[in-house]
């Protein structure tokens, strides 16, 4: 397990070095720069922002540069307690941010990481407390009216978009009850609507998957000699059906929470909380260079992180694999 | 095992959420924010668009950051609160020499930055020291060293001697500034370009290099500031607070306690917050919007003059609009009124030149004049009778703002029906479309242009000949030769006149078709008191109040 391990982290830094570079480059292609405005700057002043930023550099040499201060060079990862400061943990350094002059994009990200993850903390508790029990009563209750109740859910969820999800919400729950802010990251309760907009498109997945693995296994063999052996119906669900049912939900939220750290651009916006989604889109548009390698690099990380995941669980839950 | 763990876990997620819920029912929105504040509190809650770059007035470019900037720094003198004309600031009084040249600024006694440190003269003089360094590249450099005598000089490196630009402090309350050429509207772009306010320069030295930008002097706790308000707070794209500054000049009339701005960057979600209370201001405004708040609401609606441009650029080295009768055929054969009315709806009004009007006294003549038969007469002149043989034309336009679609396919319905030419729309994201209208790579552009400070020449020096925003690079020596003679004028009377003969050569020689005047749309709570509409969208908060 401990070589199969090692040798995908060891795959792993080819497949970063082919994002780093291509982000890289690909971005230097695209019109227009971090300082084209809409008042255009004179000529003198245009030279001056390019030296500060030395991006009169000839091109290969500022990759190579960056490609240095991306190495790390140092390995205390206490330092990530106080901070996030991955500069100090690992000697990752991404520079300070064109868009923002005061800012390193390791600070942007230590300050706003934290809260997308939070957020999607919340989503996919939110998702697992909706989804879970639906699946399970629709599964139950195969073919009555409470499965076609729970199956339109899914499908509704599945169906509406976030960012009409979002607003709808916003509009019952805040501005016609007044019981929510319409926007902002402040006291608690405002994580209600964002995590409940985000967490219902998720739910709507994990029901969908729990009925059908729930299905799958309540039809096998073993559920029948429970059920002659005289166990109680809440026992051949909870006890011996669920364990396996849930398989498929598990592999599941391996790509669900990379997509709940990645998809959260659009709910950050409709709800304005200062998370990472939001930087990263915009990033792009503000051609702020560091920030969108800086957010692309860290993105990476985390799915290729966890792929690594899901499949060393999937090695360990599945005995078969553990020879291919 | 990891079944029964995710298990757990969802449950002890949904004893949090089920108590967070019940926390919400309990608890009026608004208050989380903010609200209203407690004790009677003046509190002024504003939309302010996007996530400030930064504060440094030096390192900024941009209106959320003016926004701020304007509660934390004075400057030598102020926009009145009602038309934005200068009025005495940081400087009680000055003096201007008879050639327009010198001006020599008399700083109030005992003037001191929020840290109770004194502000002096040396302060404007190593502020104005640090926007000439080269390594600083600020954006905004050349609105300073286009005027100050030397300054250009020693921004390119070509003088080393600070000394020999124009600035220079005789005692602490003293501060004298020598222009390059005579500049009439140099007291209106002090009062409303923070590139003229004085930095706190020790502060600033004390994080990092005078020379350098983005050290962490800007941040709350370490900024200084001289203006009505002070920086509390700053949480990128949370908020940014401001408090009452107890050692501003003039602290007395300053009457909310704090300003909260919210970096807003959707415009259905800033409504939001409006309708719940969250903020009182918002920045902008959905034009969709507008008639149901009219009918609804209308003491929250705003619709306000703003001093600005709505335009199309014409290439004019790019076929047929090299030839001057196409160019002025297509700028007749528009229905501007139906544009602003069908269309735009947020009060705009139609534009038959490029200067809008009432701009500091100045309202342009020469207006845009002839009907449809002229232009289909132009149009035959110049060889394309009834359209036939026009060369296909493409408009090069943007997408960030919704109107910019509409207004097009608008026109362009209008010059199929009235001149029987076709043209294609070709939209650009922001960034590219910006880099295509700025290396003149287009045939018809959109463009707008707001004015930084109220004065006409804001309009008239962007079709000077090489001028950097000049984008359809149309150049005429005669009204290169005028925009020179009234910068020298004695007088501004004089200076109109001149500014008069140079609108008659623009609408003469259309190098632009002025679509419209912009307004400025948001929606204000009614409760906010000593706000006045003024042609660039500022209201100087030292007069806000808010009456409950």
């Amino acid at each position: 397990m401990l070589r199969f391990i090692g040798r995908r982290l060891l795959e792993s830094i080819p497949v970063m070095f082919i994002i780093v570079t291509g982000t890289f480059f690909m971005q230097r292609f695209v019109p227009g720069g971090p300082f084209t405005a809409e008042k255009a700057v004179t000529p003198e002043v245009e030279r001056n922002l390019l030296a500060y930023y030395h991006l009169n550099d000839p091109l290969w040499k500022q990759y190579t540069d960056y490609l240095w201060d991306l190495t790390p060079k140092r390995f205390h990862p206490g330092a990530l307690a106080s901070g996030l400061d991955l500069k100090a943990a690992f000697g990752i350094d991404f520079r300070p941010s064109f868009k923002y002059p005061n800012r390193t994009v390791n600070e942007i990200i230590a300050d706003k990481l934290p809260v997308s993850l939070e957020l999607g903390g919340w989503s996919l508790g939110v998702a697992l407390l909706i989804g879970l029990p639906l699946g399970v009563l629709a599964a139950v209750k195969r073919n009555s009216w409470i499965d076609y109740l729970c199956s339109s859910f899914a499908l509704t969820g599945i169906c509406v978009p976030t960012f009409v999800l979002g607003p709808i919400l916003v509009l019952v729950f805040a501005i016609h009850f007044g019981w929510f802010n319409a926007s902002g990251w402040y006291g608690p309760i405002d994580r209600v609507l964002p995590s409940l907009t985000l967490g219902s498109v998720y739910a709507a997945y994990i029901a969908r998957l729990t009925r059908g693995g729930l299905l799958e296994v309540l039809s096998q063999d073993f559920i029948r000699t429970a059920r002659a052996k005289g166990a109680s119906e809440a026992r051949v669900i909870f006890r011996h059906a669920l364990r396996g049912g849930l398989l498929p939900v598990v592999s599941f939220l391996g790509p669900a929470i990379a997509g709940i750290l990645t998809g959260s651009f659009v709910i950050e916006t409709i709800f304005q909380i200062p998370g990472l989604g939001r930087e990263f889109v915009n990033s792009a548009f503000n051609r702020d260079y560091t920030l969108v390698l800086g957010t692309v690099i860290l993105y990476a990380g985390f799915i290729i992180a966890l792929n690594l995941v899901v499949d060393v669980v999937q090695v360990w839950l599945n005995p078969k694999l553990r020879f291919e | 095992m990891i079944l029964r763990r995710s298990l757990r876990a969802a449950w002890l997620g949904a004893a949090v959420g089920a108590s967070l819920l019940a926390a919400g029912c309990g608890r009026k929105a608004g208050t989380a924010a903010g609200g209203k504040g407690g004790g009677g509190e003046q509190v002024l809650r504003m939309g302010n668009g996007a996530e400030p770059q930064d504060l440094d007035p030096q390192a900024v470019e941009g209106i959320p950051e003016l926004n701020i900037i304007q509660a934390l720094f004075d400057s030598l003198v102020e926009p009145d609160p009602h038309d934005l004309h200068p009025v005495p600031g940081l400087a009680e009084t000055w003096e201007v020499s008879p050639d327009g040249l010198v001006y020599t600024f008399h700083l109030r006694p005992n003037l001191r930055w929020s840290n109770g440190d004194p502000l002096t003269s040396d302060d404007f003089i190593q502020s104005y020291k640090r926007i000439l360094t080269p390594s600083l590249g600020s954006d905004y450099a050349n609105y300073f060293y286009n005027y100050v005598q030397g300054a250009k000089d020693y921004y390119e490196g070509k003088v080393a001697d600070f000394s020999r630009v124009g600035v220079r402090a005789p005692d602490p309350r003293t501060l004298v500034i020598t222009l390059s050429h005579p500049t009439p509207f140099l007291l209106e772009m002090i009062a409303c370009h923070f590139v003229w306010d004085p930095l706190p320069i020790k502060v600033v030295a004390k994080f990092g290099p005078l020379g350098h930008k983005g050290s962490a002097w800007t941040r709350a706790g370490n900024l200084v500031a001289s203006g009505p308000f002070m920086l509390k707070e700053w949480i990128p794209n949370k908020r940014v607070v401001v408090v009452r500054n107890p050692n501003y000049w003039d602290a007395g009339r300053v009457k909310l306690d704090r300003i909260e701005f919210y970096p807003t960057d959707d415009l259905g979600v800033e409504e939001h917050m409006f309708r719940t209370g969250q903020i009182d201001r918002t920045y902008d405004f959905d034009r969709s919007k507008v008639e149901f708040y009219r009918q609804h609401h209308p003491d929250e609606l705003k619709l306000e003059p703003w001093l600005g441009s709505y335009y199309y650029v014409f290439n004019v080295h790019r076929a047929p609009f090299t030839d001057v009768r196409v160019r002025r055929a297509l700028s007749l054969a528009i229905d501007r009124e139906q544009i602003v009315k069908a269309i735009m709806r947020g009060g705009e009004t139609p534009a038959y030149s490029v200067d809008p009007p009432n701009d500091s006294g100045y309202t342009a003549q020469a207006q845009l004049q002839g009907d449809l038969a002229e232009a289909r007469r132009l149009l035959a002149e110049a060889g394309y009778p009834g359209g036939r043989g026009f060369p296909p034309i493409h408009l090069l336009y943007n997408q960030n703002q919704g109107y910019h679609r509409s207004v097009a396919e608008a026109i362009q319905a209008m010059w199929r029906k009235n001149l029987g030419i076709e043209l294609t729309l070709s939209n650009q994201e922001w960034k590219v479309y910006l880099d295509s209208l700025n290396g003149h790579n287009f045939q018809l552009g959109r463009a707008g242009w707001i004015a930084d400070y109220p004065d006409p020449d804001v309009f008239l020096e962007i079709f000077e000949t090489g001028n950097v925003n000049n984008d359809g690079e149309w150049s005429n020596p005669e009204y290169d030769r005028l925009l020179h003679q009234a910068m020298n004028a004695r007088t501004q009377a004089e200076r109109y006149a001149i500014y008069q003969r140079m609108d008659r050569i623009l609408v003469d020689q259309c190098p632009v078709m002025p679509i419209f005047y912009y307004t400025k749309v948001y929606a204000l709570r009614p409760t906010v008191k000593g706000w006045w509409p003024t042609l660039l969208d500022e209201h100087p908060y030292k007069y806000v109040y808010l009456q409950h």
